[in-house]
């Protein structure tokens, strides 16, 4: 049975960046790009990886989601090039200063406006600011069911049994569409590569954008004002140790040197 | 009316650690706005858990019982906290950022036309809620931000193993409120087919005061072996970076991170972990760092205490045994 999934991606700056280059925008509340990579945030990947290999089995469509600026369209065609059918951004001005419960109610608008969808996925966690909070404000703005941390999906007659990592084990559920889910990376869904002709390809296509005269979304929920929580403080914590090198001329020696080194610090 | 509530779930007559984490933090915010601190107990028994929620802080505690509590159910769990805080009337409501808090928090917040602050780490404020603030990690821990509420109720997850635990007090009341929800009548969206438990023997990882830890530079799971020997020797136990459970190495359940467990233990000793950005979060709380990786511009370098340049082939069954010696006797 063919399935009719969404998935919800979100370009962030590239976390991996090395932290000597990590900045602060003191005044706007958020790190400050200075030109560093944007990459579309790790468990989004996953969650596109889970929706690609869903069809593949079950067949059906994917379309990839996102609520950002103009430039959240190069995140949307890295998802085209790695098999996503349909892209669409959702892209405004009174967007952009939306907290986690704006964006849930837009991406929600844009997921209604898609419509006939079965599945809605993104990442278990935010790629920059590391709630987990959208993926289940989703389900609440749809009206719909949600199981989070889930890692795998599979169609069985119809209904959607989905394999959810808890604290000390795991869980296999099943789901009746439409649902929600948040995914958590696992050996099976290890993001593919885009193959450089699907990425060409995609390069090539327009990414429709709707706005929000476009989408059935509530005015009040929408800007700084419909903002829950405000950031009051941003700031980078100091650390104040220094790595002490314990060192030797093999490497026994250097693990000699540690375990008398732990054991004079009482550690062992 | 206390303007806490804090939300335990399945809890009995002991209270776990997560929920003694939570209580702590309630009372001694509490303690700073002048505000009392009341409980909602859920599970099948729910009021085995009002004794130790009253002697830990809890001024009242709600209690909602049902056998249907036996499968967790996020939809059960909303629909039975909705009525009590209507009873409530919280200002704040805590939680543990343990998977039924992260599931459940968001959840209630939007029914209740909340806040939410999740992984607060710190929290503040004074009398009236002056200067009420939840401090969070963003960024996968290169940040911190300060967040306050301006939505009330403010639902709060709490980051695990960062809240000094709640100390029980004799002589202290407080009176058991049961709540009656019918919960049969709740749309149950998904169904749990089957729970598959991981292994865990020995000390948790989570409660470990020493943890070893194995990352991408072990290159396979054989070298977890000696990584466990180490763990034993040193009562503690193994942990694993997100590069190794995603690989099949270990089980995910062994994964230190951000979606993974969190651990603060007086110890860490990390070998062949770069020490990416979600790695930390999950680990950063720990007394003292060792890393021991081939690359010395590892990041991780720059969070540790102690750092070795070396190959843990070489090197970790030579520290086992030299810890083995020095500990002997």
């Amino acid at each position: 049975m063919p399935f009719n999934i969404v998935v919800c991606i979100k370009q962030i700056i590239d976390p991996e960046m090395p932290a000597t280059q990590f900045k602060l925008d003191k005044a706007a509340k958020r790190q400050l790009r200075d030109g560093a990579n944007l990459v579309i945030s790790a468990y989004d990947q996953n969650a596109l990886e889970v929706a690609l290999q869903l069809k593949e089995k079950a067949g059906g469509k994917v379309t990839a989601l996102s609520l950002g600026e103009a430039g959240a369209s190069s995140a949307l065609k890295s998802a085209l090039g790695m098999g996503a059918d349909e892209a669409i951004l959702l892209s405004d001005p009174a967007f952009l200063e939306c907290d986690q419960f704006g964006v849930a109610h837009v991406l929600a608008a844009g997921i209604r406006k898609l419509g006939g969808y079965d599945l809605v996925l993104c990442g278990c966690v935010s790629g920059d600011w590391g709630d987990r909070m959208v993926g289940s404000l989703l389900a609440e703005e749809l009206g719909i069911g949600c199981a989070t941390f889930a890692t795998r999906i599979e169609a069985v007659d119809g209904a959607l049994i989905l394999r959810r990592v808890v604290e000390n084990g795991v869980e296999r559920l099943e789901g009746k569409p439409p649902l929600v889910a948040t995914i958590v990376s696992d050996e099976t869904n290890t993001p593919r590569y885009p193959k450089l002709r699907d990425i060409m390809a995609a390069g090539k296509k327009t990414i429709p954008v709707w706005k929000a005269a476009d989408l059935q979304v509530d005015a009040a929920r929408l800007g700084a004002a419909s903002r829950r929580a405000e950031v009051d403080d941003l700031y980078i914590p100091v650390r104040d140790s220094k790595c002490e090198v314990i060192d030797g001329e093999t490497a026994e020696e250097k693990a000699d040197r540690l375990a008398l080194r732990l054991r004079e610090l009482k550690l062992i | 009316m206390p303007g806490i509530l804090v939300v335990t779930v399945g809890e009995g007559e002991r209270l776990s650690r997560n929920a003694l984490e939570v209580l702590g933090g309630a009372s001694r915010l509490g303690g700073r706005l002048g505000e009392g601190v009341a409980a909602v107990a859920l599970g099948e028994r729910a009021e085995a858990a009002a004794p130790a929620l009253i002697a830990h802080g809890s001024q009242t505690v709600y209690t909602v019982s049902s056998p249907l509590f036996k499968e967790y159910q996020a939809e059960l769990l909303l629909a039975a906290l909705l009525p009590v805080c209507e009873k409530a009337q919280p200002r704040i409501i805590l939680l543990a950022t343990d998977s039924m808090g992260g599931d459940v928090a968001p959840r209630l917040a939007h029914r209740l036309r909340g806040s939410m602050v999740s992984e607060c780490l710190e929290m503040d404020g004074a009398t009236g809620g002056q200067g009420l603030r939840f401090v969070r990690q963003a960024y996968g821990g290169k940040a911190l931000a300060a967040m306050v509420p301006k939505a009330f109720p403010a639902v709060v997850t709490v980051k695990l193993r960062t809240m000094e635990p709640a100390v029980p007090q004799d002589g202290r009341t407080g009176q058991t409120v049961p709540v009656g929800v019918d919960l049969k009548a709740v749309e149950a969206r998904t169904r749990v087919l089957d729970r598959q438990a991981e292994e865990s023997t020995g000390i948790k990882l989570e409660d470990a005061r020493v943890v070893v830890s194995g990352g991408r530079g072990l290159k396979g799971p054989e070298g977890f072996k000696v990584l466990g020997e180490l763990a034993q020797l040193l009562k503690g136990a193994v942990g694993a970076s997100r590069a190794a459970t995603d690989a099949g190495w270990v089980p995910a359940s062994m994964q230190v991170g951000q979606t993974g467990k969190t651990v603060a233990p007086d110890l860490y000793i990390a070998v062949g972990i770069s020490g990416a950005t979600q790695h930390i979060a999950g680990m950063s709380g720990a007394k003292t760092i060792v890393a021991i990786n081939t690359d010395p511009e590892a990041p991780i370098f720059k969070l540790a205490q102690l750092g070795v340049v070396a190959d843990y082939r070489t090197m970790l069954p030579r520290l086992l045994a030299k810890c083995r010696e020095l500990t002997a006797g």
